[in-house]
């Protein structure tokens, strides 16, 4: 058998000695040059929306018809919109919207791919079958328009209970995240069917080790490489999808600036004003750019057939 | 291979009774209510309401509902708009071939750009020509279709003035000129999507070579002396479309994101922008109807894709 091929030393080496698994991954993620890029552009970008609206203190709803359709000057340095509204103010703050709805989407899609995955190859059987049956029926579902058919359906009753910012949030991540799970489902559910078979989870299984405890420390940690790659490319998705809905004006409403209700307030007039179009869609392609080669590094550096310590 | 395909037309059965059952749930659990004006109306005594719920089945239990709703989705009978009060099933179908001509082209064109270059960058790895190509795809795939849109619009409209940016149904021309308008006005939205398209399958294509071209019969077609092209064409690209064409039968429910996208952007009338315009009107069976095609037509292409891997790979069909 393999074991006895492993070398002595690496087997009975204290922990601290080697280098640990995660730091070998960030060695392999910085030869990335341009995953190293896109993370400095992204954290440029995060770094800006958080910290930018307590810098660059113009309001974002200050109307001055003298300055309106302005391009980029020293008062207003990304221009200004049809109402004379500063365009840096209004993308720093919308900036943070967007960044969310990716962020807080791709949590709930990866919790919840990542559960049905695991309950699905852990049991195996009936329980499997149908909820890979599920996911397939989720695939084969037309994002978009299902996306729009959910926001007419259900945009009101949700305003009306939580208010329009929270309401509006809510909705867009959840029917977002409800869309993107199916990819993560099979992902995990694939590794977990390895996995499970494996010796060192046999070992544990044998050692008296309770389902729970088997999972959480043995099989998750060892299929985590691929879901945190599809969990940043989810990121990208899910503010592309964003964009998307704000685009067709069916997202986010015109006192929320996101990066996408921009653009759909812009588009009319490209032919006075191409910044205001051009700004904001310049920064939701850099991001979804930068998390996009993000992704890329991450999947060098957490494939698991990389040997540790080579090259 | 007949019975292949059988048996992928009865797997499409429970999708599309699947696909039903998502969107009545959704419809059913929305709230809101069709006599909802007439609670309103002081002019319409509650009874009248009531007697209207029961003589549309309103208060039916929901399986009830389920069935008789699904059957006449299934007879074609969807319902009057109820803005341009004309049949939903007509409406839908004035709009249905202007939709698939563009994504049509748009896949063809997406395929041209994908399959040269993927395979070309593949059997050259790592050289100057694949990593530019490698380099533009990602930006490609990066780059959303509605911002590609009105950057096409700035320039080739507004700049330059080559192309038109509104798509007209019916130009008033006929013979030579009426193609030739219409391939005018065709170009950006198919360019949009197309570029889109052939940036996601370069990746596909140049991953799918790359692993073909390291396998053992590619060097016994060399080695028996097949020459190079034939080699590629042959042997390795046929291969390579196995993986590939499973890729854009996965792909296709995003095309019909970008789709419904580019349609809005360039006012194509298709049946994106219908579902747009009809969301915005609040013209509810206009809205489930466009849903339920679209959940339709990706069924259908994913049964074509079926039927092209069986095809592909003779492997598949005989299991």
């Amino acid at each position: 058998m393999s074991v006895t091929a492993v070398p002595r030393a690496s087997v009975l080496a204290p922990a601290a000695a080697r280098p640990s698994l995660w730091r070998e991954a960030m060695r392999r993620f910085r030869r990335h040059r341009l995953a190293m890029l896109g993370a400095v552009i992204l954290l440029g970008m995060v770094t800006a929306v958080v910290a930018g609206p307590f810098v660059y203190r113009v309001p974002i709803d200050a109307i001055d018809f003298k300055a309106k359709l302005k391009g980029p000057s020293r008062a207003h340095p990304l221009g200004t919109d049809d109402l004379g509204q500063d365009l840096l103010a209004r993308m720093l703050y919308g900036g943070r919207i967007s960044l969310a709805v990716g962020v807080a989407a791709m949590l709930i899609s990866i919790t919840l791919g990542t559960s049905m995955g695991a309950i699905a190859g852990q049991l195996g059987g009936a329980v499997d079958h149908t909820l890979m049956r599920v996911t397939d029926l989720f695939l084969s579902l037309p994002q978009l328009p299902l996306l729009l058919l959910i926001v007419y359906l259900f945009r009101d009753a949700l305003k009306k209970a939580l208010g329009p910012e929270a309401g509006i949030f809510v909705m867009i991540v959840a029917v977002i995240a409800g869309l993107r799970w199916m990819p993560v489902a099979r992902l995990v559910r694939a590794q977990f069917l390895s996995l499970r078979e494996k010796e060192f989870v046999e070992a544990a299984r044998s050692l008296g080790a309770p389902t729970v405890r088997q999972i959480v420390r043995h099989i998750l940690p060892n299929a985590l490489g691929p879901v945190i790659v599809a969990a940043s490319l989810d990121v990208a998705a899910a503010i592309i999808a964003e964009s998307s809905l704000s685009f067709l004006g069916l997202g986010f409403p015109p006192d929320i600036p996101t990066w996408g209700r921009i653009l759909f307030d812009a588009k009319d007039n490209l032919d006075f004003a191409p910044h205001w179009a051009l700004f904001p869609g310049t920064a939701i392609f850099l991001t979804v750019l930068s998390i996009n080669y993000i992704g890329d590094g991450l999947r060098d550096a957490l494939d698991p057939r990389k040997v540790l310590g080579h090259k | 291979m007949s019975r292949y395909v059988v048996r992928r037309l009865l797997i499409a059965v429970p999708v599309i009774f699947g696909i039903s059952l998502v969107l009545f749930t959704i419809l059913a659990l929305a709230p809101g209510d069709p006599f909802e004006e007439l609670a309103t109306n002081p002019n319409v005594p509650p009874e009248v309401r009531m007697n209207l719920r029961t003589q549309f089945g309103l208060d039916d239990p929901l399986p009830v509902r389920y069935v008789r709703w699904l059957g006449s989705m299934l007879h074609g009978d969807w319902g009057f708009s109820f803005v341009s009060r004309i049949n939903v099933a007509t409406l839908i179908l004035q709009r249905l071939p202007t939709s698939l001509f563009v994504l049509g082209s748009a896949q063809v064109l997406g395929l041209l750009i994908a399959l040269p270059i993927g395979t070309y960058s593949a059997l050259r790895p790592y050289s100057t020509f694949d990593q530019i190509a490698t380099t533009l795809a990602f930006i490609g795939f990066s780059l959303p279709t509605f911002f590609t849109g009105l950057v096409f619009i700035l320039v080739f409209s507004l700049t330059l003035d080559w192309l038109p940016f509104i798509y007209r149904a019916d130009i008033p021309a006929t013979g030579w000129r009426w193609w030739w308008e219409n391939a005018r006005q065709a170009a950006m939205p198919v360019a949009v999507l197309g570029l889109f398209q052939g940036a996601t399958l370069t990746r596909f294509v140049r991953s799918a070579v790359l692993d073909v071209i390291r396998l053992d019969f590619v060097n016994t077609a060399r080695a028996k002396g097949l020459s190079e092209r034939v080699t590629i064409v042959k042997h390795v690209i046929r291969n390579a479309l196995i993986p590939v064409v499973t890729l854009v039968a996965l792909q296709i429910p995003a095309i019909f994101t970008g789709a419904v996208i580019t349609e809005q952007i360039f006012r194509v009338p298709g049946i994106g922008s219908l579902l747009i315009s009809s969301i915005l009107a609040n013209d509810t069976p206009v809205i489930m109807a466009i849903t339920f095609v679209f959940s339709c037509l990706v069924v259908i292409f994913n049964l074509v894709a079926d039927l092209l891997y069986g095809w592909l790979d003779p492997r598949i069909s005989y299991r």
